[in-house]
C-alpha cells in the first residue's frame, strides 16, 4: 500500500491537493481537496445589485463571463426584465467566445503535456516520466498546433472584446443587454474571427483530439464515473428563452430526466465549515468557516442531487443532448469538449446573422426595491447558479453554486465520493513516483477552483425553474 | 539595443494593431542572442487570486506565450504552466530559491490571505507539511531580487479584500517588508506586465509613483486620455450606460483612475470599456473595488480629507479629488456640490489605521496639498470667469433639449 500526496496539482486553476492510495498498481482510494477560501458571497451583501455582474466576475479570471451571465440571469428574474433581441444574442456571443477560448486553452495549455513531451526548458521541464505514445512525427505536429492553439485562444478573446470591451472581466453585459453597439463593423469583425476559429477547430483541434484518442484508447475506460450527469442548459434564445443546450439530469447512464432544483442539497461533513446540521437543502444553508474541523479536507461543499454526486461539463451536456453517449472516461471528456467547441462556433455564426445592425442592444431600467431571482446557466465546466435577493434596492442575500463544486466535491456524510474521487478509483499507475495517470484523469475535468471555493452561504429560496 | 529613453517612449506609444509585446520580443531576442542580458529566473506565486492575470498574460503574446517564456522570462515555478506535478514542481521552486537567491524575481498574483494565520490559503508542501501563502511569501520575498505584484489583488488587496474581507486578504506590500513593484489592474494589461518585466531586465527598476506603480503606464488618468473627454468638456453626458456622451454621470471612474487604457486598449487593440459604452470601474486603482462602488453611480463628494496622516484615508481622499494632471473641471463639480455622496452600506468604510510607511504618507500628503491648492486656485479662476461658465451651461442645456434628456441633476 502506498499513500501519495500531490500538492499542488499543477496545470489546474488554483490550489488542489490530491491524496491517493495505491495498491497493486491501482488507485484504491482518493480524496481531492481545494485549499483557498475567499468568500465572495459575503462580500456581495449590502451592495447595489447592478454591481453583481461586475464583482462576481472577479471570482474567476478564467471563466469570468460565465459569472457575468449567471448574475445577469438572476437579475433579470429579480428585476422582471428581459433583454432586447440584439442584447440576448450579444450576451450569447460574448459567452460563446469565452467558452471557445477556454476549451482551446484547456486542451493546448493544460492537458496536452500529459500526453506529449514539451520543449526542453522550464516550465515544461522537469516533466513527468510515463508512457508518451505518439511517434516523433506526430509529436512535432501536435507541438506546432499547440503554438497555434495559444494564438487561437487569444483570438477568441479578441473576438469577445469586440462586444465585451475587455477580457478577462468583460465589462459590457447589463440586465437588458450590452452597452456596445451592434454596428456593422463590430459584426463583421466578430464574424471574421469566428470564421477563422471555426475552420481551425474543425481541422486542427478535432484532428489533434482524434490522434490522442487513437493512441490512448485505454483512456476511454480510465477515469470513468458511474454516469450521473447534470446540466442547467445554456444560451437562451431571445423572447422564447428556450435554451440551445437543454437542461436535464441522467442517473447512471440512463434516460434524460427533467431537472428539479428542489432536489439539490449540500453537505459539509468533509468541508471546513460548521453547522449543527450536516446536510441542508440550499434553501436554508448556512456557512461558518472552520479550518480546524477534524474530518474535513476541502473548502468545497458537497452538492448532491437526490443524494447522489453528479458530473457536469461538456460530457454531461453531450449525454443530455443525446449527441454522444459512448462512455464516461478521460477521452470521452476530451472528445466532447472539442466537439462542443465546434458546435458553439456554428451556433455563434447563426446568432450573429440574426443581429439587427444598429438595432438597440439595451433598454433602460431602474433597480427595483425588492426582488429575487435565480440565474442558472451552464458554464464551461458545468452547472453554475447565482441566487440573489434584493431589499431596499440592495443585495441582502447572494449565493453561488459552481460547476467545480459539483465535480470536485469531497465525500458527503453517507461516505459517497464526489465524481472526481470516484473517477480516480481503479486508475492504473505504472510508477508511483510520477503518477502521470492521475493528472490525466483530473485534468480531463478541466478543474478550476477559483470559483468552487466560494460556496459558502446557501440560497434561502427555491428558485423557480424557468428553463 | 534601445536606450532607456527610447524604451520608455516605445512603452508609452501605442500603434494600432500591434501589442507592446510584439515590439519587445525581437528586441529581447537580440539582446539575449548577443548575450547582453540573461533571462530572468522567475517564481510566479499564486495566492488568493482568480488566475486572471496569468490568463491576461496569455493574451499578450503574439504569436505565443512560449515566445515570452523563451525570450524574456525563465519561469521555473508557475503552477498553471508547470508540467511536473506536486513535489517535483515544488522542487523546482526550492532549487531556484537556493541556487538563484538574490537573483530570481518573485511575481505574485492574488492577495495574501491572513485570516487564521494564513490557513485560508495553502499553496504547497514542504517536508510533508502544508505551507500557507502567507508563510511562502515571507520566505520567498526575502530572497528575491525584485518582488512584483500583478493585478489589483496582489498590489492592493483588490476584489479578494472587498468588505468585509472574510479571509483577511492584503496586498503584498502590506505584508512583506521591502519594495514591491505594483502592476495593478483587474486584470493587469499584458503590456503593463511585459513592459515592466522588460524594463527590469534591461534597466532595472522603472520610475515609480507613490504607490510603486510604473509611471510609464500609470502616469496619467483614464480621463486625461479619454476619447469622450470633449463631451465631458462640453457637458454632454450619457444618461444610461451605452449612451452617447461622457459616461461620468453613469459612474465612470476615469477621472480618478491612473492607467492608459484609452490609448492602449485591450485584447490586441480591439476595444476598451468606455469606448464600448461601459463606464470605467477603476480596476487599476488602489481603492478598487470598494472605493469605486457602486459602479454605476458617479463619484462621491468628499469634503475635508486632511484630517489624519493615514495612507488609506489619503488614498480614499485622492479618489474623491482625483490626482495627477486631473480634471480641474471635475473639481469644479465637487466645489459646486453638483456631485453628491453616494457611498452605500457594504462598501468599505474609510478605515482609520496607522500609516503603513511614514515616508509614503508624507509624500501623499504633500502631493495632495499641492493638488488641493492648485485645484482651489483654478476653481476660483473659473468661478470668476462667468462668460465661460455660461457658455458651457448653455451648451449643455441645448444639448439636453435636443436630445430630449430629462434633468439628470439628482
Ligand atoms: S486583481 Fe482581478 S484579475 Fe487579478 S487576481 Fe484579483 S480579481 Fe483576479
Ligand atoms: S468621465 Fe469617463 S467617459 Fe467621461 S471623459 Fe472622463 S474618462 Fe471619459
Amino acid at each position: 500500500m502506498t499513500k501519495k500526496v500531490i500538492f499542488p496539482m499543477t496545470r489546474v486553476h488554483e490550489p488542489l491537493r490530491v491524496d491517493v492510495d495505491i495498491q497493486n498498481g491501482k488507485v484504491v482510494d482518493a480524496t481531492v481537496g481545494a485549499t483557498l477560501f475567499r468568500g465572495f458571497e459575503i462580500m456581495m451583501i449590502g451592495r447595489d445589485p447592478r454591481d453583481a455582474a461586475l464583482l462576481t466576475q472577479r471570482i474567476c479570471g478564467i471563466c469570468s463571463s460565465a459569472h457575468a451571465v449567471a448574475a445577469t440571469f438572476a437579475m433579470q428574474q429579480a428585476f422582471r426584465l428581459s433583454p432586447t433581441l440584439n442584447g440576448q444574442h450579444i450576451i450569447n456571443l460574448i459567452f460563446a467566445a469565452d467558452i471557445i477560448q477556454n476549451q482551446i486553452r484547456h486542451f493546448y495549455v493544460l492537458a496536452i503535456y500529459d500526453y506529449l513531451k514539451g520543449p526542453n526548458m522550464p516550465p515544461y521541464t522537469p516533466r513527468l516520466e510515463g508512457d508518451y505514445r505518439l511517434p516523433q512525427k506526430l509529436t512535432d505536429e501536435l507541438m506546432a498546433h499547440t503554438k497555434e492553439g495559444m494564438l487561437k485562444a487569444m483570438r477568441a478573446h479578441e473576438m469577445l472584446a469586440i462586444f465585451g470591451a475587455k477580457i478577462p472581466m468583460q465589462q459590457t453585459i447589463l440586465v437588458t443587454g450590452v452597452t456596445e453597439q451592434a454596428s456593422a463593423d463590430r459584426i463583421s469583425a466578430y464574424l471574421g474571427i469566428l470564421q477563422e476559429l471555426t475552420d481551425w477547430v474543425e481541422n486542427v483541434y478535432l484532428y489533434d483530439v482524434a490522434v490522442l484518442a487513437d493512441y490512448y484508447k485505454d483512456y476511454y475506460t480510465i477515469g470513468s464515473t458511474k454516469g450521473n450527469m447534470i446540466s442547467y442548459g445554456m444560451f437562451p434564445q431571445p423572447i422564447t428563452g428556450k435554451r440551445e443546450f437543454p437542461s436535464g439530469v441522467i442517473f447512471e447512464k440512463g434516460k434524460v430526466q427533467p431537472l428539479d432544483t428542489s432536489k439539490i442539497s449540500e453537505d459539509i461533513r468533509h468541508s471546513w465549515y460548521q453547522d449543527d446540521q450536516e446536510t441542508r437543502n440550499p434553501i436554508e444553508g448556512t456557512t461558518v468557516p472552520d479550518r480546524n474541523k477534524a474530518e474535513a479536507y476541502s473548502w468545497i461543499k458537497s452538492p448532491r442531487y437526490e443524494g447522489y454526486a453528479f458530473e457536469g461539463g461538456p460530457l454531461a451536456r453531450a449525454w443530455i443532448s443525446g449527441e454522444y453517449q459512448r462512455g464516461t472516461g478521460v477521452m470521452d471528456r476530451i472528445i466532447t469538449r472539442a466537439q462542443e467547441t465546434l458546435k458553439i462556433c456554428r451556433m455563434a455564426q447563426d446568432w450573429i446573422s440574426q443581429l439587427v445592425p444598429g438595432g438597440p442592444t439595451l433598454s433602460k431600467y431602474a433597480v427595483p426595491m425588492q426582488g429575487e431571482g435565480a440565474g442558472l446557466t451552464d458554464a464551461m465546466r458545468g452547472p453554475l447558479g447565482h441566487w440573489i435577493k434584493i431589499k431596499d434596492s440592495k443585495i441582502v442575500h447572494y449565493q453561488i453554486v459552481t460547476p467545480t463544486a459539483w465535480t470536485f466535491s469531497p465525500r458527503d456524510n453517507q461516505g459517497k465520493r464526489g465524481p472526481v474521487e470516484e473517477s480516480l478509483l481503479d486508475t492504473p499507475v505504472a510508477n508511483t513516483e510520477d503518477l502521470i495517470e492521475i493528472g490525466r484523469v483530473i485534468r480531463s475535468f478541466d478543474p478550476c477552483f477559483t470559483c468552487a471555493v466560494h460556496t459558502i452561504d446557501a440560497p434561502e429560496h427555491k428558485p423557480p425553474m424557468t428553463l | 539595443m534601445l536606450s532607456r529613453r527610447e524604451f520608455i517612449h516605445l512603452c508609452m506609444s501605442t500603434a494600432v494593431g500591434m501589442s507592446l509585446t510584439e515590439y519587445l520580443i525581437p528586441i529581447m531576442h537580440n539582446a539575449i542572442a548577443q548575450s547582453k542580458t540573461n533571462k530572468a529566473p522567475v517564481i510566479w506565486l499564486e495566492l488568493g487570486s482568480c488566475t486572471g492575470n496569468s490568463v491576461s498574460l496569455e493574451n499578450a503574446v503574439n504569436p505565443t506565450l512560449e515566445q515570452l517564456l523563451s525570450e524574456i522570462l525563465d519561469v521555473r515555478y508557475h503552477w498553471l504552466l508547470n508540467v511536473a506535478n506536486g513535489e517535483d514542481a515544488t522542487k523546482a521552486l526550492e532549487e531556484t530559491l537556493e541556487k538563484e537567491a538574490g537573483k530570481f524575481w518573485l511575481v505574485v498574483e492574488g492577495s495574501v490571505m491572513t485570516a487564521d494565520n494564513g490557513r485560508y490559503n495553502e499553496v504547497f508542501l514542504r517536508n510533508g507539511n502544508m505551507v500557507t501563502g502567507l508563510d511562502a511569501i515571507m520566505d520567498i520575498a526575502a530572497k528575491a531580487k525584485y518582488v512584483i505584484s500583478v493585478g489589483d489583488c496582489a498590489a492592493f488587496g483588490g476584489p479578494s479584500a472587498a468588505h468585509p474581507n472574510p479571509a483577511g486578504a492584503k496586498g503584498v506590500w502590506e505584508v512583506v517588508n521591502r519594495q514591491v513593484i505594483n502592476i495593478p489592474g483587474c486584470p493587469a494589461h499584458p503590456d503593463w506586465m511585459t513592459g515592466t518585466f522588460s524594463h527590469l531586465l534591461f534597466y532595472g527598476v522603472p520610475e515609480l509613483d507613490s504607490y510603486n506603480r510604473p509611471l510609464m503606464f500609470f502616469g496619467k488618468t483614464i480621463h486625461d486620455l479619454c476619447q469622450r473627454r470633449q463631451q465631458f468638456e462640453d457637458g454632454i453626458f450619457a444618461d444610461f450606460p451605452g449612451g452617447e456622451g461622457c459616461l461620468f454621470r453613469v459612474g465612470c471612474k476615469g477621472p480618478v483612475t491612473h492607467a492608459d487604457c484609452p490609448l492602449r486598449q485591450w485584447n490586441h487593440y480591439v476595444n476598451w470599456p468606455v469606448k464600448a459604452g461601459a463606464p470605467c470601474i477603476g480596476c487599476a486603482s488602489p481603492n478598487f473595488p470598494d472605493g469605486m462602488m457602486p459602479f454605476y453611480n458617479h463619484l462621491p463628494d468628499i469634503q475635508t480629507p486632511f484630517t489624519a496622516l493615514n495612507v488609506k484615508k489619503i488614498g480614499a481622499a485622492m479618489v474623491a479629488l482625483g490626482t495627477g494632471g486631473v480634471a480641474t473641471h471635475f473639481a469644479v463639480g465637487i466645489y459646486k456640490k453638483r456631485i453628491h455622496k453616494h457611498y452605500v452600506d457594504g462598501t468599505k468604510p474609510l478605515e482609520v489605521s496607522e500609516p503603513e510607511t511614514l515616508e509614503q504618507a508624507k509624500k501623499e500628503l504633500e502631493e495632495l496639498t499641492k493638488q488641493k491648492n492648485a485645484l482651489l486656485a483654478k476653481t476660483r479662476k473659473l468661478e470668476a470667469n462667468h462668460p465661460v461658465r455660461h457658455r458651457k451651461w448653455w451648451r449643455r442645456k441645448l444639448a439636453e433639449i435636443f436630445q430630449g434628456k430629462d434633468k439628470n441633476e439628482d
